[in-house]
């Protein structure tokens, strides 16, 4: 083989291989991507029930309710709205009532989500970024909160 | 006076930074061997300066010297010791103090060990280490200082987040930091060989050794990390990933491609313009990883505290490295002689598709964390790209690689011949189909990636295997003489066999993944719960004082058929200072496998709430990782490539060392 050939021998190769991993890029894009919205944009974007989403926002004061076999409801609210999610199993340990939490799962004909997976912040300094933008639009974020310095 | 003592130390290391920035560069310009030799001792200063800051900053987490703000916000006096040490990098500040102070560690192993190299080659590269330095320095010193004093002096400071006190956290980041760093070196060899306009093969064998550094310091940090969060986050998982994950996956991948194509370079002179470009691109990804973490812009695990001052001053960091060296590249790379020929069928060529592959599934890793980044700006939609398309998309091209490694491994140089090495593989490609065939009936369809991962791994190991044992043995070989014949062979030869082991076990291990089992559970007081083959009981929960938090321990019985296997204590830690739990998983190791107990808030009548784990194989993931590193280190204790071992070679090199120009 000549150089030339085999230049040409490797770009074609090159060529497969990067076709093909766009390929499989946009398949999997096509249904592995998770939209996040906040329970305002829910209702705003009239969500259809089905969807694999992320909500953001505070769990609700109060709304927690623990049943048996580890089941829990709660509502997550950004001020302006709320939303009824229910979840199985086991909570982040940082889960608590008027903290940010990112509830991701499927949104069920009903309007209720039911969680697969619960996000909590993981240090009292750090919120999901998606939360604090979501209470941002809502007027509910205070500065002050957010750069804790002494 | 011990932390000012710090604080002016790094000043003046920003100085010598700076020093060892111009003059070796200036040096090597004009031809003054005085002037390029100030490099060597700029970086030795700057080791030494960045040495004193830092133990100023442990002594003052270690004293607990809460007038330090840095220590007030990450430290307690009630900690135990050795996570005050460790929370000295367990933040933003401190952790940017360590990473300077092993990129000057590097700086000062070329300055020491680097004297068979083309001496305006070693000045150029320590002139752009020193300028990595220097930007660093400047970065910590303008936006966070960690020696920042805070008046009044709290009498308690506010302690290290829980999460981070484990000791995952002394061993990873150190460790990830090295690999990090470590591709520092290799990227200033690769402008200081563009900047001097020549390259062959005395270049591959000077960085090929600090690439064997860094990459196996990297493999372990990752691996390290990954264990971390396996046993720490309570859900069983060791890789989720998360942006900051996927940084240091990036570079690792890139990093990977390099120590092969490297090995081309320094054996056949090839590839070495392609060569130059990972290099480059290897920090590039380091740097990425950086401002990714630092900034804030994407949400992880990970995050700091963010301040967006940092955010722009790292993305100006990056800006100026990255496209720099490109600019660098474009400009010089052309003008790089072009190296040897190769057959398409040859180790080379095999090399080569290793490059394309990992390359490519890095650059799917790129996409997947910077994508939602990117469609957010475009069209202010938040999206997260998970573990699917990840596991889609890279996985299936480094499952690929997987399956190309034991043929580029059996492959001569120059020219292969596929034909014989398939003929010597047929054993461990049979046998690999066969466990793939038997995992797949097993699972009855549940999985492919399992049975195909458990396939591959065979295949890698046996493969391996056949190639270590025909390399000495040849049918009718006395053992005594092929054992000789295995002697004689390079150590390199033997760390790359276990590096490639350490693939097919971590591969294993990740197989294994299928074929477990996880339940969540409430457990009551001697009610077994099943989880894969294995009962699990609990006994009673207790508590118990550590030196700064109360834990509430489960102790639980591990089962098989009747008989116990083991006890396990999964426990919640709750930490006052913070007024926050972390979960203690229960881990109980059998063969290779472990069962997996991690408990939530006990009820009042004593039911535990639990996540219960068979991980059949899981161990054997950093076990693989482990075997990777060591024949990493295995090849850099090759004789070929210790430090100096270019010394014959560097009579003939500087004779060509003329400046291109």
């Amino acid at each position: 083989m000549t150089r030339r050939g085999r230049r040409l021998a490797l770009i074609a190769a090159a060529f497969a291989v990067v076709g093909v991993a766009a390929g499989l890029s946009l398949y999997a894009l096509s249904d592995s991507i998770v939209f996040f919205y906040t329970p305002s944009e829910v209702v705003q974007k009239a969500v259809a029930p089905g969807a694999r989403l992320r909500i953001g926002g505070l769990v609700k004061t109060g709304s927690v309710v623990k049943s048996a076999d580890q089941a829990v409801a709660f509502v997550l609210t950004d001020g302006a709205h709320d939303l009824k999610v229910a979840y199985q199993g086991m909570l982040p340990d940082l889960f608590r009532e008027g903290q940010g939490v990112v509830a991701e799962g499927v949104l069920e004909p009903s309007g209720e989500m039911r969680a697969e997976t619960i996000l909590a912040k993981h240090d009292e300094r750090y919120m999901p970024r998606e939360v604090v933008e979501a209470l941002k639009k809502q007027g509910r974020w205070q500065e002050r909160e957010a750069v804790a310095k002494p | 006076m011990i932390v000012e003592i710090g604080h002016f130390a790094l000043v003046l290391a920003l100085a010598a930074a700076l020093i060892q920035t111009v003059v070796p560069f200036w040096g090597a310009r004009v031809g003054d061997a005085g002037l390029m030799g100030v490099g060597r001792s700029a970086a030795l200063t700057q080791l030494a300066l960045i040495g004193i800051a830092f133990a100023a900053l442990v002594n003052a987490h270690l004293t607990s010297d809460f007038s330090v703000l840095n220590v007030a916000e990450n430290s307690n006096s009630e900690m135990p010791a050795i996570y005050k040490i460790s929370g000295v990098w367990g933040n933003h500040e401190g952790s940017m103090l360590l990473w300077v102070l092993i990129l000057a560690i590097f700086g000062a192993l070329v300055a020491l060990f680097g004297r068979a190299l083309p001496r305006a080659l070693r000045a150029d590269a320590l002139a752009v280490q020193g300028l990595i330095s220097f930007t660093f320095l400047a970065f910590i010193l303008l936006t966070s200082n960690p020696f920042e004093r805070l008046i009044p002096a709290p009498f308690e400071g506010r302690d290290l987040n829980p999460i981070l006190q484990d000791p995952g956290l002394a061993i990873h980041p150190p460790l990830l930091y090295l690999g990090y760093v470590g591709f520092s070196i290799v990227y200033s060899f690769a402008a200081a060989a563009l900047i001097e306009g020549r390259i062959d093969a005395a270049w591959a064998r000077f960085v090929r050794p600090f690439t064997l550094v860094a990459w196996s310091f990297m493999t372990l940090g990752i691996a390290a990390g990954s264990f971390w969060a396996y046993y720490t986050l309570g859900w069983g998982g060791f890789w989720f990933w998360d942006p900051v994950e996927n940084a240091s996956l990036m570079p690792w991948l890139a990093g990977t491609a390099f120590l092969h194509s490297v090995a081309v370079m320094e054996k056949r002179d090839a590839l070495k313009v392609w060569t130059i470009f990972l290099a480059i691109l290897a920090f590039s990804l380091s740097l990425l990883g950086t401002f990714l973490v630092r900034s804030g812009v994407l949400t992880s695990v990970h995050a700091f505290a963010n301040d967006p001052r940092r955010g722009v001053f790292i993305l100006a960091i990056l800006a100026l490295f990255i496209s720099g060296s490109f600019a660098l590249f474009a400009w010089r790379a052309p003008m790089l002689k072009q190296g040897g020929l190769f057959a398409p069928i040859s180790r080379e060529g095999a090399l080569v598709v290793n490059n394309l592959l990992l390359t490519t599934s890095c650059a799917t890793v790129l996409f997947g964390t910077l994508y939602p980044l990117a469609l957010e700006q475009l069209t202010g939609a938040k999206i997260t790209v998970g573990a699917p398309f990840f596991n889609l998309t890279c996985g299936a091209l480094l499952l690929t690689a997987c399956f190309v490694a034991p043929f580029g491994f059996s492959l001569a140089w120059k020219r292969g011949d596929l034909l014989g090495v398939a003929q010597r593989l047929t054993f461990a490609l049979i046998l690999g189909a066969v466990t793939a065939a038997v995992g797949a009936a097993w699972l009855r369809g549940a999985s492919v990636f399992a049975p195909l991962a458990l396939g591959l791994a065979i295949f890698v190991i046996v493969g391996t295997l056949i190639e270590v044992v025909m390399r000495a043995w040849r049918p009718g070989l006395a053992p005594g003489a092929a054992l000789k014949r295995a002697r004689g062979l390079p150590l390199s030869f033997f760390g790359g066999a276990l590096a490639h082991l350490g693939l097919g076990v971590t591969l294993l291990g990740l197989s294994g993944l299928g074929f477990g089992a996880e339940t969540i559970a409430t457990l009551h007081k001697g009610m077994p719960a099943q989880v894969g083959p294995y009962t699990v009981t609990l006994n009673g929960i207790g508590e118990r004082l550590g030196p700064n938090y109360k834990e509430a321990v489960a102790s639980v019985t591990v089962r098989s058929g009747g008989a116990a296997v083991a006890e396990i204590a999964p426990a919640r830690r709750q930490f006052a200072s913070r007024e926050m739990t972390t979960t203690q998983a229960g881990l109980a190791t059998l063969h290779f496998g472990q069962v997996y107990v991690s408990i939530g808030d006990p009820a009042p009548d004593g039911a535990v709430p639990a996540r219960l784990y068979w991980k059949p194989l899981v161990t054997l993931i950093w076990f693989g990782a482990a075997a990777m590193a060591l024949g990493g280190g295995l090849s850099l204790a090759d004789r070929r490539l210790r430090f100096g071992a270019g010394v014959r070679a560097k009579a003939g090199a500087r004779v060509r060392a003329q400046p291109a120009q």
